[in-house]
Order: structure tokens, then sequence, then C-alpha cells
């Protein structure tokens, strides 16, 4: 829906043979990895608790790898057909090339790939917080909401201030935008990026960090039950 | 002395300083039907919870099916395949159908009952292509047992099962509970209905504020079987009442005294909630 509504109205051109719509569609695709994976599993977990499911799942002999396994497999699933969904239109659309090398390609792969686990591990990490489904609802969706737009996803990311784009860089999905971009993006348009580059192995290191902080945390604190 | 399937001496838990479980001693036999009764807050939910393993003991001995459920380590997942909880849940997994919860629960065990034999034991076979969404109350705990039983399990938990069942319901539910009793399932349940540790239990135990108030078998409660029969009636335009452990006696000799028949008569032995309510110190 956002992707339409955003897509079609900028279609100002930002630099050399770049439109704003590839910029975001770009974006959305990295948003889109978050989405499946965070905002789904921050919300859906707290709600299985609420319903009791995980109280009976844990009376079970089922190991709890499998079903964190089986939420990752979700995740995925759900991922590449969003994915799928954002390029296909973005194509047809609003001019997005497909990425132009097999490097690019092999970019694209292992973004998705350490971009899902890291959202997947964190959804889960944060869904030891809210004490209820709906809480969940409430803190999980404004809180991607606003991450979206500090991270260069509505809006292009150098043109943010500087304090916004510096906290931005804390976080995961500033990074996974980046790097959809340069997979998306002709390498010309590195110029208007921060560094002046990609940025790739960093983007890489970044990610993984945080997939690895969302799994330590969730060993620690996830519950199976309300208290 | 044959092993308890239940075992548990000195249990203690706290909660904000204060004990919710106050030193419990407890031996529940294999093959009986056990119920623990007793008003809310009572610690029953607590205690039933360390033994299913969702909560562990501050301090006391606890043996479930000869394990430690709070300290299980590599017993973990072996224990739980003999234990069946059946839990109360609402809204989950809404737009399954009855027939794919109990299949997919069936293969989290090793040694899980037919699917569709469970079904029917359960009562369920009519519904079970329904959605769960459009389950009523009763029949949706009717699944909840289905999935506490589908592992075969040799003991079953129940808390409260049968609250907000219509009297009906509530019949059903004991004969199904009965069944399973008579297949070798031993069967822990809680309830605060009395009629229903009077129906189903072969022992009860009275918690309350945390301690084991009695614990024996329904009939015999509080010396019930022995305890004094209250009679009243009506003698010289006033009501009287009087407590025998002779009722007969006594009746015949009112009845000569008033010449035949004693206007309004009551001989009224005390009921399990009677001797109940005072154990738990709510009688008058």
């Amino acid at each position: 829906m956002l992707l339409f509504i955003f897509g079609s109205i900028f279609k100002n051109t930002i630099a050399p043979g770049v439109t704003f719509s590839q910029y975001f569609v770009a974006g959305m695709i990295a948003s889109g990895v978050v989405n499946s994976g965070f905002q789904q599993l921050a919300i859906s977990i707290p709600m299985e608790r609420d319903f009791g499911t995980l109280k009976r799942l844990r009376g079970t002999p089922m190991s709890p790898a499998s079903y964190f396994i089986g939420k990752a497999i979700l995740v995925t699933a759900l991922t590449v057909i969003q994915i799928a969904l954002l390029m296909g239109f973005g194509a047809a659309l609003f001019g997005l090339s497909m990425p132009t090398s097999p490097e690019k390609w092999f970019r694209f792969l292992w973004l998705i790939i350490i971009g899902s686990a890291c959202t997947t591990a964190l959804g889960i990490a944060f869904s030891t917080v809210p004490k209820s489904g709906r809480g969940a609802s409430a803190i999980v969706s404004p809180l991607v909401i606003i991450l979206q737009f500090f991270s260069g996803v509505f809006f292009v990311f150098t043109q943010l201030p500087k304090w916004m784009q510096d906290f931005a860089s804390i976080f995961p999905l500033k990074w996974l935008t980046q790097g959809m971009r340069s997979v998306f993006l002709p390498d010309s348009f590195m110029q208007q990026e921060v560094a002046k580059s990609w940025e790739v192995g960093k983007t890489a290191i970044i990610l993984l960090v945080w997939t690895i902080i969302g799994i330590v945390f969730s060993i620690k604190k996830f519950k199976w039950a309300n208290s | 002395m044959t092993p308890s399937a239940i075992s548990i001496k000195g249990l203690t838990k706290k909660y904000n300083n204060r004990f919710a479980v106050d030193g419990i001693d407890l031996e529940i036999g294999y093959g009986e039907i056990f119920a623990i009764l007793g008003p809310n807050g009572a610690g029953k939910t607590t205690t039933v919870e360390i033994l299913e393993g969702y909560r562990k003991q501050d301090s006391g001995e606890v043996r479930v099916l000869g394990e430690d459920p709070g300290h299980l380590g590599d017993k973990t997942y072996s224990w739980r395949e003999r234990i069946g909880i059946v839990l109360q849940s609402s809204g989950d997994a809404a737009d399954l159908s009855v027939r794919e919860v109990v299949h997919h629960f069936a293969k989290y065990y090793s040694k899980a009952k037919d699917p569709e034999s469970v079904i029917a034991q359960t009562g369920l076979s009519e519904k079970a292509d329904d959605k769960i969404r459009n389950l009523s109350g009763g029949q949706r705990r009717r699944l909840d047992v289905a999935l506490g039983i589908i592992g075969s399990p040799e003991l079953l938990f129940l808390d409260e099962p049968t609250t907000g069942f219509d009297p009906e319901a509530r019949r059903a539910f004991w004969d199904l509970i009965r069944t399973l009793r008579d297949e070798g399932t031993t069967i822990l349940l809680t309830t605060h209905y009395l009629d229903e540790a009077e129906a189903l239990a072969d022992r009860v135990a009275v918690i309350s504020a945390g301690k084991i108030i009695e614990v024996s078998s329904p009939e015999k409660l509080g010396g019930r079987h022995m305890a004094q029969a209250r009679i009243t009636w009506l003698e010289g335009g006033k009501q009287h009442e009087r407590f025998t452990s002779t009722p007969t006696a006594d009746v015949a000799i009112i009845s000569t005294r008033v010449g035949g028949e004693i206007p309004e008569l009551q001989v009224i032995r005390p009921s399990l909630e009677d001797v109940y309510l005072k154990m738990i110190g709510e009688a008058p």
C-alpha cells in the first residue's frame, strides 16, 4: 500500500539516473524484511503467550528449538513472498532495475538471509517485553514506523538531520536499507550516501552483531507464560 | 511400599514474601483420581503448577513419576512424554479444525494415541472438521482434554476442568474422566465444585491458606460419616434443633412425645459442603 502511495507521488529524480521511487522501493524491500521478521514475531509471540499456546507447548515433549526453527521458517516464507511482490511491482511500475551482476545478486541473497536472521532474533527478543498481545501491537507498530522514518525509508537518508542519521545508524534498518540500495541502484549513486560508499562490510558486521544481541537476549529472557 | 505417582514433602513457595504454599506433604498413588479442593488463593494452582513443571519450589522434595519436575535436566523430554496437562486456552489456533490440531499434537509424542480415537473418546467426532473458533465452551474444554491425553500419559493434570459447564455436560465429562481412570491413568484434579470432588475422587485433599487441612475419601472427610446429624422440627409453636449421633432413636422419642407425626421434621446429615466450609473456616 505504502509502496503505491509514496512511489507514485515522489517520481522526481534525486541523482543522475535514479528516481526517488527506486530509492523508496529499495527501502521498502528492507522494510519488508523487518516487517516479516521483527514486527510479525514481536506481536504474534506475545499473542500466543496470552492464548496459552506457549504454555501448552511447554508441557509437551516439543523442544524449544523446534518452536523457534518453525518461526524462522515462517519468517523466511513471508519474507520471500513480500520481497518477490515488492520487486515485481517495483520493476513493473516504478522502474526498479534488477541487480546487475552476479556479485550483486549474491549480496542481495546474504542481505536477505542475515537481515532475516537479525530481525527474527530481535523479534523473539522483543517479544519478552510487552505484557500482553494487545500491548504488543500498540508498542511495536509505531516503533517500526518511527524507525523507518529515521532510517531513510520514506525520505532520502542523507537529507535527514545529522543527529537523526547518527541515531539511526545504531540500528540495523538503516544499514539494511543502504545494503538494498547497493543492490538495486547503480553504483554511481554511492556518492550520495553518507560515507560516499556502500559500506557493505560494515553493514554485514552490524547486522551480525544485532543478530547475536537478539539471540543472547532471547535465551536469557524468553517466557512461555505470563506469570 | 509401592511407589507413589506423586510424592510431596515439605513443599513451600513464596511470592512477595507471602507463603503461597506453606509446607505441604502429599502422597498420590498410581491409578487413583485425587482431587485438591480449596478456595481461590489457597495455593492449589501454585502447587499444581509446581507438579506440572511450570514453577520451581522454594523448598521441599517433589517427585512426580519419580522425577523432580523443577530439576529434570536431560530427563525433561522423556518426563513430559509421560504426563498430560489439560490447560484452558482461548482463541488460539482459531482457524484450525479440531482434527488438524489433535493430529498435530500427536506428533509431539513418541507413544501417541490414535488421534481419531481420541477425538471419538472426547465426544468431538461430530465437530472434528469444524474450526476451533466455532466450538462452544464445553467443546473447547473437550478439545483441551483431547490434547492432554493424546500422548497416552500415565498422569493427567486437570485444573478446574468443568468451570462453566451445564449439569449435563458435567456428567458426561465425569464419565470421560472415569473412563480414563479405568484405563489406568492417574488423575490429579483441582476443583472448587464439591459435587465434582464427591463424584470423581477416590481421595480428596482440602487446602486452605497454603496448607493441607485434611486428606481422606469424600465420604469420610471431616469425620463426616460419623458426625452428628441435625434434627429440626416444630413443637409447641417453636422451631427446635438438636444434634445427635442417634437420630433414629431421638426421632422415635420425639414422635412419642408429640403423639404421632412430627411437624416439619428434618433429619440432616452434614454435606460435603458443610464439612468443607467448616474446614476452610468459612462456616458461621
